[in-house]
Order: structure tokens, then C-alpha cells, then sequence
């Protein structure tokens, strides 16, 4: 984190205040300051979701169009002031069905992370540098599954545009994590509710690699949108995944109790 | 043994029933069924045992319950191999039969279940409380279900486990025609044991972990009977066999990991307290993992370890001055596809083994192994002798439903 937010923080708050300013902060602002308050508003507007449950299934197809299922049931905890933590058990294919993923994530630094082995029953602490390796051969790297964190990127606010879910920010965004496998991410966020509508991923020669588009949001709570498919397509390999979502439920009582080893262990 | 432990389970599972059938429950059937192939490369080193080929099957089915809301689960998972050349191998285990309650602050668990320790790769010290089925390979990860009654409890302060072990598993030993086996034959009808209460002693065990920043570190001790046999040469109708001694020990152990970046630097040690001996045993070393090679989904992780003895030649365990190396490729792709290659080299003996493990996914239900284990030893004194001319390649399909 290069730049101080609390001026925007403030800016952006007079701005929800009185409508009537709002293009007063923005016209001040440079492309970077303007991306990275537009980023902020994003986080902001999500934040309260406290504790969320939701089963994931993806879709995986080769060149070929042959496809391949996984089946994924995740619970996650907000933690106020840090990353976010979260329990997946997998279900689908059938040879690692029980494995659970133990994830307290960071702004800043590295994640803590534990696999179940169910076969052996065996808790590894793994390392949480492979950010840019596919989630359990998909098109979805780990780090495109991590909860987002403003501090993880800075920006630069590129251009207005149409989109899918109408009128669009065009933020380019460049990962901090020297690990990335990206070189920059182009994300179309909706004016109206800051949903992100599309990903561009850029690998790390600059080169296009993927394009995610999200669709079918519902909103939870009142105030959480999430989509319930997420296509992903590789450029490069013509692979795809579809990913969707199923069963979310929000604030349904999880405290930090439920994310430990021993519910790891337990987790099915 | 086994029986007694399987009608105990049976009794609290029993007991269960009445709360299974009024509550709302979840049933699950799932697991695995395999074929294996294994074809010995070199002439047996033994009369009774066959040169070639072997066949072999498996089922471990699992089977689970679950009502209050996920708070209380009966598991139970059967296993059954057959075997064509080795009658010993050819046996039935109840791997888990056990009732799980999570309460507010602790879980509870009652029945025939299986707990792992340690935080290394080739040997295994510190885990402890489970039986090794030693006829399933000789990595010494198959384990036997173990009777037990524990409470797990996770405080700000750490996990704190315990566990009352009441009734002990032997190993499982090759019979004569078995390979990799022994040159005499192991009678375990006739196991004997240093405690008057033999097989029913009453073990007990506690364990204490935490995590702080990137360290997993783990504490424990037990009192009981010791999982490894001390095999005694006796001259039975005037036929020499082994017979597994069990002795009873005080052990404490630790375990230790930090993950850095791409390192996990890993620490097993135990002090083992046989009277009148004690002595100190440890495996160390690291795993190393390079991301992303060539710019491709590949991953290439680089292990290397030592374990020690503190009695040298004198162990009864292998591992007593012992190098391992390793290399795990991960391909990432879509039917996970890996292949890790091992070598062992003891220091003391100049006896070397090789392993190699390649496997991958078919469709959504198989999975295809090919294993490879070689062996070199030339010198009599060396326990891994015994398994010079039982060098093998195994090709195991396995179906999961």
C-alpha cells in the first residue's frame, strides 16, 4: 500500500452523503486515486456479510469439449481488520472426496493453510505461495478464488464503458504479491453496485490468458451480490470452467470456533 | 483383540440407535474397491515364496451416520484383501467403527478409529497411537483400528488431545509365502508380551498442538505398549521362527514444522523409555517446492531427510543413520497426475531402496497407480537384507464410488 486512503475514505463518504458532489472528488482525483477509490467503495459496500455458506461446482472442459466435475461445499467467517477464513470439503472426484482445505487469509503476506488427508488422516500445513497454481486443475488459480483485499493490487482507473450489468468502471489492477501469475487484471465493475461483471487476466509476459464473466447475480441480505455462474476461459489453451454457485446462506451463526484444525479434521 | 474392540463399538453403537432413529439422519455409503498387480523382478530369495506375478483385491467401504445436526456420527469402515500367494495378507480389519459427539467445548470419540502424528515424509516416529498393518506395504502407512476413547478440546492456549487405549492390535507380519517377507517364518499365534495384562493393558496417551505464526508444533507422551515388536528367534519342533515380544514404554515425543515461503522445514523427535534402556530417535530435514516450472501448472517439490538413532546399528527400527531423498512432480492437471521418486540410503549398512509412484485419474470414479520399489543390501546385519531379492513393480486400479 503505497497511497493514503483517508482523504478518500472522507471524499467518498461526502460523496454518498450528497449526490450532488459527487463528480467534485472524482474530477480531482488522478487515474490511480480514482482506481483505487473506486476499489475501496467496492470492499466497502460488501463488508457485514459476517459469516456466508455455499456449495461450488465446476464445470471443467478441455479443447475437445470433454468435461470434468468438482464438487465443493466452502463455509467462510469475515474477521474484522484481516483476511477472511474458510473451511472447504471436497466432495467431487470421488478419490478426494473428504479432503478439507483449512485458509486464514491475509491483506498482506502469506496465507495459513491446511490440507485433511482423509485416507490417512493426516493435517499438513502447506505453503501458500503457489497463488498462481489451478485450483484442483481448473482455469481458476488459487489466487482468483481468495477473498478480494484492497491492499492486495494498486489501480488505475482506465475508462467508462458499457457492460453486461449496464454502465461500467474499467479498473486496471496490478497484483503486489510478487508471486502472481498475472501482470495486471482489467476489471469492469457496474457504477451502480460495484459488481464486478468482467475480469481480464494478463500472464506474466503481459500476454491475454484469461477472461472470467460473471452472471446471474443475486442479491443476499439486502445488500451482498454474488453471482451464481462464473465461466472462465483460458485464451491460451482453449480450456474453460464454469463454475456455480449453490445453497449460499449468510450470517448463519459461524464464530471463529468452526475454523481449527480439529473441525478441520472433523469436516465432512 | 479385534473381535473384542469390534463388539465394544457394536455395544455403543447400539446404544445409539434409539437417538439415530427419532432424530433426523444423514446416511452416506462411499469408498473404494482395488485390483492390484505386482510382478517381482528378480528369483525369491526363500523357498516357500513364488516367483512373478501376484494378484490381489480390496474393498473399504465407509458407511456413515450423522443426526443432531452434524454434533453426533457413527463411521464405520470395514476393510477386507485377498491375496493369492499370501495367506496373511489375505486378512479383514475394521480400519473405523466409532461414534464421534461434539460438544461446546471438546469432541468425544468412542470405538475403533485411527489418529496420525508428524509432520515428515519417509519415516513416521511420532505417530504412535495406531498399529501398523505391515502386510498392506512396507511404508508403514496402513494402519490397524485402534480401540480408544478420547476427548479433543481446542483452547486459545492450543489442542489439547486424550486418549485411553483399552486393548492393543499386533502387527501384521507376511506369512512365509509373502513378499516382501522374512527368511524365517513370524508366528504371531504366539506373540508374547512384558505385561501381565498382555494384550488388554489399558494405554494412555496425551497430545498438545498449536500454531503460532508459521510454526505447527505438536507435544506428546504415552504409556503403554510399544506398536513395534521386538522379533526373538526360537526353535519351534525344531523349526527356528520369530516371535514378536512386546514391550511396555514411556514415550515423549514433538514434532515441529515451519512453512517459509516455498520451504517446510520439518523436526520429528522421540525418547523412548523401555526398562532398563531409553533412548532417542529423530527425523529431519525439509521439502522444498518449486512453483509454476517452465512457466507451466507443474510443480517440482525436492524433499530430503535424516533419520537417527541414538542406539546406531543396535535399532531395531530402520532408520538408525539413514539419508532420503526425493522429488514429487505435480502436474496440476485435470486428472491430477503425479509421480514422486524416493531413495533411502543407510550410512551404516551402505544398503540402499528406491521407490517411484506414478498416478493419475481416469474419468470421474478410477484412479490408475504404477509403483516401483527396488532394493539393494548386501550386508546380513542389515534388516533391510532380508528384502534384497523382492524388488517388485505394482500396477493398482482403484475404483471409488
Amino acid at each position: 500500500m503505497t497511497l493514503n486512503s483517508k482523504p478518500l475514505k472522507l471524499a467518498l463518504a461526502a460523496a454518498i452523503a450528497s449526490p450532488l458532489m459527487i463528480s467534485l472528488p472524482v474530477q480531482a482525483e488522478n487515474p490511480m486515486e480514482k482506481g483505487l477509490a473506486i476499489s475501496e467503495e467496492a470492499k466497502r459496500r460488501d463488508l457485514g456479510w459476517q459469516d456466508m455458506k455455499a456449495q461450488m461446482q465446476m464445470v471443467l472442459r478441455n479443447k475437445q469439449g470433454q468435461e470434468s466435475v468438482r464438487e465443493v461445499r466452502m463455509k467462510s467467517l469475515e474477521v474484522d481488520n484481516d483476511g477472511d477464513k474458510s473451511l472447504s470439503v471436497f466432495d467431487q472426484p470421488l478419490d478426494v472426496k473428504g479432503t478439507a482445505f483449512l485458509s486464514f487469509s491475509h491483506p498482506v503476506g502469506a496465507d495459513d493453510q491446511w490440507l485433511y488427508l482423509p485416507a490417512l488422516k493426516r493435517v499438513k500445513r502447506i505453503a501458500s505461495r503457489n497463488k498462481s497454481g489451478p485450483f484442483m486443475g481448473s482455469e481458476f488459480a488459487y489466487e482468483d478464488l481468495s477473498s478480494f483485499e484492497v491492499e492486495k493490487y494498486t489501480y488505475k482507473y482506465l475508462r467508462n464503458e458499457p457492460c453486461d450489468l449496464g454502465e461500467c468502471f474499467v479498473v486496471e489492477q496490478y497484483p503486489v504479491d510478487k508471486n502472481s501469475g498475472y501482470t495486471r487484471r482489467v476489471v469492469w465493475l457496474d457504477t451502480a453496485e460495484y459488481r464486478v461483471s468482467k475480469t481480464e487476466f494478463y500472464d506474466r509476459k503481459d500476454s491475454p490468458l484469461k477472461t472470467l464473466t460473471n452472471h446471474d447475480y443475486q442479491q443476499y441480505e439486502g445488500k451482498h451480490w454474488r453471482p451464481d455462474l462464473m465461466k472462465m476461459v483460458n485464451h491460451q489453451t482453449g480450456k474453460s470452467t464454469d463454475l456455480k454457485w449453490t445453497g449460499y446462506e449468510f450470517k448463519t451463526g459461524l464464530t471463529d470456533k468452526d475454523f481449527n484444525k480439529n473441525t478441520l479434521k472433523r469436516a465432512r | 483383540m479385534a473381535a473384542r474392540a469390534t463388539w465394544l463399538s457394536l455395544a455403543v453403537a447400539g446404544a445409539m440407535l434409539p437417538s439415530l432413529v427419532q432424530a433426523e439422519t444423514y446416511f452416506e455409503v462411499s469408498g473404494k474397491v482395488a485390483a492390484e498387480v505386482r510382478y517381482f523382478t528378480e528369483e525369491a530369495a526363500y523357498s516357500d515364496q513364488s516367483d512373478g506375478g501376484n494378484l490381489s483385491a480390496l474393498a473399504e467401504p465407509q458407511f456413515l451416520w450423522e443426526w443432531s445436526d452434524g454434533d453426533d456420527r457413527i463411521t464405520f469402515v470395514p476393510f477386507a484383501r485377498v491375496d493369492q500367494w499370501d495367506d496373511e495378507r489375505t486378512h479383514a480389519d475394521i480400519r473405523e467403527l466409532n461414534w464421534l459427539h461434539v460438544g461446546e467445548e471438546y469432541e468425544l470419540r468412542v470405538g475403533l478409529g485411527k489418529v496420525f502424528w508428524g509432520v515428515t515424509e519417509f519415516q513416521h516416529l511420532v505417530d504412535t497411537i495406531n498399529q501398523t498393518d505391515g502386510v498392506e506395504d512396507i511404508d508403514g502407512e496402513d494402519k490397524l483400528g485402534q480401540p480408544m476413547i478420547s476427548v479433543s478440546s481446542v483452547r486459545d492456549w492450543g489442542i489439547v488431545d486424550l486418549f485411553v487405549l483399552p486393548g492393543f492390535r499386533e502387527r501384521t507380519f507376511a506369512s512365509e509365502e509373502g513378499r516382501p517377507g522374512f527368511p524365517i517364518r513370524v508366528d504371531t499365534d504366539k506373540a508374547r508380551y512384558q505385561s501381565d495384562d498382555e494384550d488388554r493393558h489399558i494405554d494412555l496417551a496425551a497430545r498438545w498442538s498449536n500454531s503460532f505464526d508459521v510454526y505447527d508444533v505438536g507435544v506428546h507422551v504415552f504409556r503403554g505398549t510399544n506398536r513395534d515388536p521386538q522379533l526373538q528367534t526360537e526353535l519351534r519342533s525344531g523349526q527356528p521362527v520369530l516371535v514378536p515380544y512386546y514391550t511396555l514404554m514411556t514415550q515423549v515425543g514433538v514434532d515441529l514444522q515451519a512453512t517459509i515461503d516455498s520451504w517446510l522445514w520439518k523436526f520429528e523427535s522421540r525418547y523412548r523409555n523401555v526398562d532398563p534402556d531409553d533412548f532417542t530417535a529423530a527425523q529431519f530435514g525439509f521439502e522444498y517446492t518449486l512453483y509454476g516450472l517452465f512457466d507451466s501448472a507443474t510443480d517440482l517439490g525436492l524433499l530430503t531427510e535424516y533419520g537417527w538413532d541414538e542406539r546406531g546399528t543396535d535399532a531395531t527400527d530402520v532408520g538408525q543413520n539413514d539419508l532420503y531423498l526425493g522429488g514429487r512432480i505435480t502436474l496440476n492437471d485435470e486428472a491430477d497426475s503425479q509421480l514422486l521418486a524416493g531413495i533411502s540410503r543407510d550410512l551404516d549398512y551402505d544398503s540402499t531402496s528406491v521407490l517411484v509412484e506414478a498416478s493419475r485419474r481416469f474419468g470421474s470414479n478410477w484412479k490408475v497407480s504404477l509403483d516401483g520399489r527396488f532394493f539393494s543390501a548386501d550386508d546380513q546385519r542389515d534388516t533391510a537384507y532380508a528384502i534384497r531379492k523382492d524388488d517388485h513393480i505394482q500396477l493398482t486400479g482403484e475404483y471409488y464410488f
